[in-house]
């Protein structure tokens, strides 16, 4: 099991409700391949350095989970495959970032409440 | 004597080639060990004007951080959070 980060950028057009399940897809497809979703963020719509299929904006979304690695590839097809996936960046996370990510989070945990955080 | 003459001359304001500041590694001295993406606002510090990372030599990176860091702003620019070709960044 290793631990990995996906942060993916979805198209601006889609609804929240469209949005929320897009997002719902990608965790099922993760706790269904014996994975673990350990964190997850949402960064809501945000403006894009430069323009990505004619949209300059984009819906922000990252996932940290716990899987084993051939999932990965099967993971990365679906993303492919969906058309309201505009951009997606899949990390391996090694201590030094598991830390970090920890870290942070505890950090931003003193300040608001994050009902999502695990562990 | 020659000794004498070179010591008289003087300078109102020192010279400043030799106060060089020591240039060193934020990363081995503040003793970060991973560095963020997802963290544009850092990561512009290793860029300049244009968005082209800086050469080691100008920000005193070391080498095992200076990898660290090109690939992270790589990793930034293809989610878009950072751009690839601008003006005025800073």
């Amino acid at each position: 099991m290793n631990q990995y980060e996906t942060v993916f950028i979805a198209n601006p057009v889609l609804s929240a409700a469209q949005m929320k399940e897009a997002v719902a897809k990608f965790r099922d497809l993760i706790t269904k391949f014996e994975g673990e979703v350990v964190h997850e963020e949402d960064w809501g719509l945000r403006k894009m350095a430069y323009p990505i299929q004619k949209k300059s904006t984009g819906f922000y979304y990252l996932l940290e989970f716990r899987s084993n690695p051939e999932f990965i590839n099967k993971f990365e097809i679906e993303f492919r495959r969906d058309e309201r996936i505009m951009r997606f960046l899949t990390v391996k996370l090694d201590k030094f970032s598991i830390e970090y990510n920890e870290k942070k989070r505890a950090r931003r945990g003193e300040v608001k409440d994050q009902p999502k955080v695990e562990e | 004597m020659a000794t004498q003459n070179q010591s008289e001359i003087r300078y109102l304001t020192p010279p400043s080639i030799d106060i060089k500041k020591k240039k060193f590694c934020r990363f081995r001295k503040n003793r970060i060990r991973y560095i963020d993406y997802k963290d544009p606002e850092f990561l512009k510090r290793f860029v300049n004007e244009q968005g082209k990372i800086l050469p080691r030599r100008i920000t005193g990176t070391s080498l095992k951080y200076q990898r660290k860091v090109s690939q992270a702003v790589k990793r930034c620019r293809h989610l878009a959070l950072m751009p690839f070709v601008t003006d005025l960044l800073k």
